[in-house]
């Protein structure tokens, strides 16, 4: 009962708080302060939110923001994902792709931008590359970590029961490093985000980063918080909807724990 | 059928070179059930790696049929101890027994008619579909000796199965890996620290020497084929044996004459 209840309140809060905030904020900037222009108040944010994202520019911002994300991300997790199992299994491997991973990684990634437009153009291939170069290495470490952090009693049952190196590497290396997986692709997740809007700050004609850009240059203030707005319920829905799937497939990851705590 | 021969263990090199295991020469015929028995630390389960293909020896070698074991053999099946980390947690009970089975390329029936017989085996045919982590700590063990057995191996290797489950759970363990050894026809060497359990279950005891290990002796078990938890722990002939056990483990050296000569 007392975990319902527990539950209940950490919902209640949830909620509330930020609903306070947004009270909070709104009454705040409908009292006319000087600085009103720079911070307009929240109920011409919130109707310049509705005439802009619901759902006029959707396909013509949102749509390719989200699918240079979705691809950069996408690209980054299968190359990541098998370059880190196969470094996982070779010490040989990991020890001579060590130092060209470090360096690499170490890169800011927007430094990146200007070779990438030089090399790739301004169109949609820079910016996934872009995204999908800066969220590989969470994954690509996490992974490695989870290969090489296998428990050598279940490497030997599975040395002992010959299994197939096929069966090994998808069957027993893979779900036993995807507790670690997830959570890179989890920072990757919100780097994919930052990393969209950079790149469409930079070079591009459309998406949510130019549209920020661009409404703050022609000084439509109230479109520039709409698109921050944006952003940021787009990285908590995004954030949201990558629990869930990860709750689902670490299902047995977290009963396990819990059996093991006792 | 299994030879152990003139095995020999050494770890790490020069200075720093421990010897597990000194000397080792023993059988283990078709069908029986050898225990091996030995004081903590003696490398048993370096033997018991060494035996598997798991590990290579330093010195000689261990041979199945009369073949060198360089690998897992595909005839072998090997239960740990540590039974919470030797399961795929990720796996249900029926894919944790079912998974072994994928290399052997059976037809499907077969492949789940196995399971399903190992696991009724061991009394666990309404967890099937549980995950491991449901299950206490003697189903778990339960569940890789089922995954074993469906294996169907000829030589069963069990280093210390049931060290780490309480008591009234390891009697039942013990009478259940009597049960299905009869019902599997299948070979058993059982390594362990425990002297009672190593005269209740074998027909056969190997009494190791503290590293680096060699035999101290060999004996057999001449109690009734059919053991009962109360009554052949009852017997003389187990006392007798249990007693001599424990002084040929407590004996630093080697004996001198040992009751039963290796065959």
């Amino acid at each position: 009962m007392t975990t319902r209840r527990q539950r209940l309140l950490a919902a209640g809060l949830e909620v509330t708080v930020p609903v306070l905030l947004l009270v909070i904020w709104g009454l705040y900037s409908s009292s006319g302060s000087e600085n009103s222009y720079y911070f307009p108040p929240l109920t011409d944010i919130l109707s310049t939110f509705a005439d802009t994202w619901l759902f006029e520019r959707v396909g013509s911002d949102m749509v390719p923001s989200l699918v240079r994300m979705g691809l950069g991300f996408g690209i980054a997790v299968v190359v990541a994902i098998s370059a880190g199992l196969l470094l996982g299994l070779s010490a040989q491997a990991r020890r001579a792709a060590a130092p060209i991973v470090e360096f690499l990684r170490a890169i800011p990634p927007p430094a990146l931008l200007p070779f990438a437009i030089l090399v790739i153009g301004v169109g949609n291939s820079m910016k996934v590359f872009i995204i999908a170069f800066v969220c590989i290495w969470p994954i690509l470490l996490n992974t490695i970590d989870g290969v090489t952090g296998v428990d050598p009693t279940l490497r030997e049952t599975t040395r002992v029961y010959g299994v197939t190196p096929r069966d090994r590497l998808w069957r027993v290396m893979l779900p036993a490093a995807s507790p670690q997986i997830f959570a890179g692709m989890r920072t990757s997740l919100s780097l994919a985000l930052i990393l969209m809007v950079i790149s469409e700050m930079v070079a591009s004609t459309n998406g949510i980063g130019y549209f920020v850009l661009q409404s703050q240059r022609t000084f439509a203030i109230p479109e520039m918080w709409s698109g921050i707005l944006l952003l940021g319920i787009l990285g908590y829905t995004l954030n949201g909807v990558f629990v869930l799937i990860e709750r689902r497939v670490l299902r047995w990851h977290r009963g396990a724990r819990a059996s093991a705590l006792g | 059928m299994l030879n152990v021969d003139h095995l020999g263990k050494t770890y790490g090199e020069g200075s720093d070179a421990v010897e597990a295991i000194g000397d080792l020469e023993f059988e283990v015929r078709e069908n029986e059930f050898v225990c091996i028995v030995g004081p903590s630390g003696c490398g048993k389960t370096t033997l018991l790696k060494c035996m598997s293909g798991l590990l290579a020896p330093s010195r000689g070698e261990v041979r199945l049929h009369d073949q060198r074991i360089d690998g897992p053999p595909e005839r072998m099946a090997l239960v740990f101890q540590e039974y919470g980390r030797s399961l795929y947690p990720w796996m249900s009970v029926r894919q944790n027994v079912a998974f072994p089975l994928r290399r052997k390329r059976l037809g499907k029936d077969e492949a789940s008619n196995l399971v399903e017989q190992a696991v009724e085996s061991v009394d666990l045919t309404g967890f099937l579909d549980r995950y491991p982590w449901e299950l206490s700590g003697g189903m778990q063990q339960r569940v890789a000796i089922a995954r074993a057995l469906a294996y169907q191996p000829e030589i069963l290797l069990m280093d210390e199965p049931f060290a780490s489950v309480d008591a009234q759970t390891r009697a039942d363990l013990e009478d259940l890996i009597l049960e299905v050894r009869r019902q599997y026809g299948v070979t058993v060497v059982f390594v362990t620290h425990d002297i009672d359990e190593s005269v209740y279950l074998g027909d056969r005891i190997v009494v190791l020497t503290p590293a680096p290990t060699t035999v101290q002796e060999t004996l057999d078990v001449d109690l009734p084929a059919a053991r009962d938890q109360l009554e052949t722990k009852e017997l003389p002939e187990f006392a007798r044996l249990r007693a001599h056990v424990y002084r040929s483990i407590k004996r630093k050296q080697p004996a001198a004459e040992p009751e039963h000569a290796a065959a």
